[in-house]
């Protein structure tokens, strides 16, 4: 055990892994995030917390990391390098240690441009290549990115995010790769709609042997709606909605229902992709329909430690 | 080049409404050759500030001159007469012609009359483009010569993001993804290789974030 957090146990043990996404309030109320996560509390292993996703201000993912802790939770937090530097970094990483959590996500972050601050200066001091290996040797060697040792080890589990639906798509298993040699311990991918695309990422994967080295959970998205949809397909960056996709939502009567129901043949399918350790929802502003997610795809009970 | 772009005329009207003679100062090098601060535009800035002025029935005189280099001490006494005759000067120089003016001639105030863009260069009729911060300590052996810090939106060297699709970066449709186009030109010398080197983090304290820059060379001092 690296962490001896609830998510690296239930790699360890070989179950099929369920990871929520759960996205901080535009507000000071925690009782709002308690509420989503208890919601979700026997249906997933862990929780991230996403940090200011899209650039928009929110409750810090440590904050909320620390309420989940206090509930006997798992938190994965998520760090972009958007909005802090190795000092502020490194800092918030001790800090959130000492507050007992476990897992942490490196990412790039959106770019400031796509949230409501459009104007603050875009950090990226580090990239999330280079937050990975800073978190590495901050565990393994214990040392700051500057040289200095640290005064006292710490225990956590490196994640890391990949895109497949990102260009040069030839390149993409080659920087999961990369990602891999930096440090990370688990990985999630960005949602998957277009799966004959993820597929042909995942033959990659297995070529160079990757998914013998980290688990990989694959990202999938419930879609509230034929809105939802068109959101995704238009307006996020790095995501492939395919028009059959669409059209498929188009042509339900109910649209909330087809959209669950895709999820749920999404889980099924990637349950039988050799290298897919398991799966990452993000219902975020619908946090509520991921019980009935995971019950329908067939992924309770969920282990207990 | 370090391009540029003219102010509004109204900004650069209402800076000098309280004076009364006006110098109006091109330069000759990168301003001239983007079209926002040379001859010609020292030219009609001097006049549509006139005929502003004139039209609000509050007259002004007006001058307009050029200088070769507004950037070096030694071309700015060509135009000391000019300055001397005026209430204000409005550059139409860079951010260092406006400075050099200033500290040349502190007894009068120079006003920047153009915004600074990027140190850039045009990609074709009327378009430029940003491609270099001057940040002190040059990558491109390492990227096929396309800068990763100007023309990557996240400056990252474990390039490309996520954001990147069909070559434009996830800011805008208009941007190219400057990883992209590393990738590209290392597939074409068979150099994809190079990505596999974790790059470590930037030491950027040679950029403007490790205080205002200078430079000495004992060799060339007198």
């Amino acid at each position: 055990m690296i962490a001896g957090s609830n998510l690296e146990k239930v790699l360890k043990s070989g179950a099929f892994v369920v990871t929520g996404e759960l996205g901080p309030p535009k507000s000071a109320e925690g009782e709002k995030v308690e509420h989503h996560a208890e919601m979700m509390r026997e249906y997933v292993d862990a929780y991230n917390l996403t940090d200011n996703q899209t650039a928009i201000v929110r409750t810090s993912s440590i904050a909320c990391g620390a309420m989940l802790v206090h509930m006997g939770l798992d938190p994965i937090i998520q760090i972009t390098c958007r909005d802090r530097n190795r000092i502020a970094i490194q800092s918030d990483v001790l800090g959130a240690v000492a507050l007992g959590i476990k897992n942490i996500l490196c990412l790039q972050g959106d770019h400031a441009k796509f949230g409501n601050e459009p104007q603050a200066k875009n950090v990226n001091d580090i990239d999330s290549m280079q937050l990975i290996r800073m978190l590495k040797n901050m565990r393994d060697e214990q040392v700051f990115a500057g040289g200095e040792k640290l005064e006292a080890p710490i225990n956590i589990l490196i994640g890391a995010v990949e895109n497949p639906f990102a260009d040069p798509f030839e390149y993409r298993a080659y920087r999961l790769a990369k990602k891999v040699e930096a440090g990370i311990d688990f990985l999630q991918t960005q949602a998957i709609f277009d799966m004959e695309r993820f597929e042909r990422w995942m033959e990659k994967v297995r070529e160079l042997g990757i998914h013998k080295k980290v688990p990989i959970l694959a990202g999938v998205i419930p879609m509230k709606s034929l809105g939802a949809a068109r959101y995704m397909k238009n307006n996020v960056s790095g995501m492939i909605v395919p028009d059959e996709v669409l059209e498929r939502m188009k042509g339900a009567a109910n649209k909330k229902e087809e959209g669950i129901q895709i999820c749920v043949e999404t889980i099924e399918h990637l349950k039988n992709v050799e290298g897919v350790a398991g799966v990452h929802i993000m219902a975020v502003a619908w946090e509520e329909i991921v019980p009935e997610i995971v019950t329908r795809a067939g992924l309770l009970p969920r282990p207990k430690f | 080049m370090i391009v540029g772009e003219r102010k509004p005329l109204q900004e650069i009207l209402k800076a000098v409404e309280k004076y009364e003679k006006v110098l109006v100062l091109g330069c000759g090098e990168c301003v001239t050759v983007c079209m926002a601060g040379g001859d010609k535009e020292a030219r009609e800035t001097a006049l549509a500030i006139s005929l502003a002025r004139k039209k609000a029935g509050k007259a002004v005189e007006v001058e307009s001159h050029t200088v070769e280099r507004q950037c070096e001490f030694e071309f700015l006494e060509s135009t000391r007469k000019g300055v001397e005759a005026a209430d204000v000067i409005v550059s139409l120089a860079c951010g260092v012609g406006v400075q050099t003016m200033n500290m040349h001639y502190q007894d009068k105030l120079t006003l920047p009359g153009i915004n600074t863009t990027f140190m850039g260069l045009p990609v074709q009729q009327g378009v430029w483009m940003e491609n270099c911060l001057g940040c002190g300590n040059c990558v491109l052996e390492e990227t096929m010569g396309i800068c990763p810090i100007a023309r990557c939106s996240k400056s990252m060297l474990n390039g490309p993001c996520g954001g990147s699709q069909y070559g434009k970066c996830e800011i805008s449709k208009d941007v190219d993804c400057g990883w992209n186009l590393i990738y590209e030109r290392l597939e074409k010398f068979g150099k994809l290789d190079a990505l596999a080197e974790i790059k470590p983090p930037k030491d950027w304290s040679t950029t403007h974030s490790g205080g205002p820059r200078k430079m000495v060379r004992e060799d060339v001092k007198l």
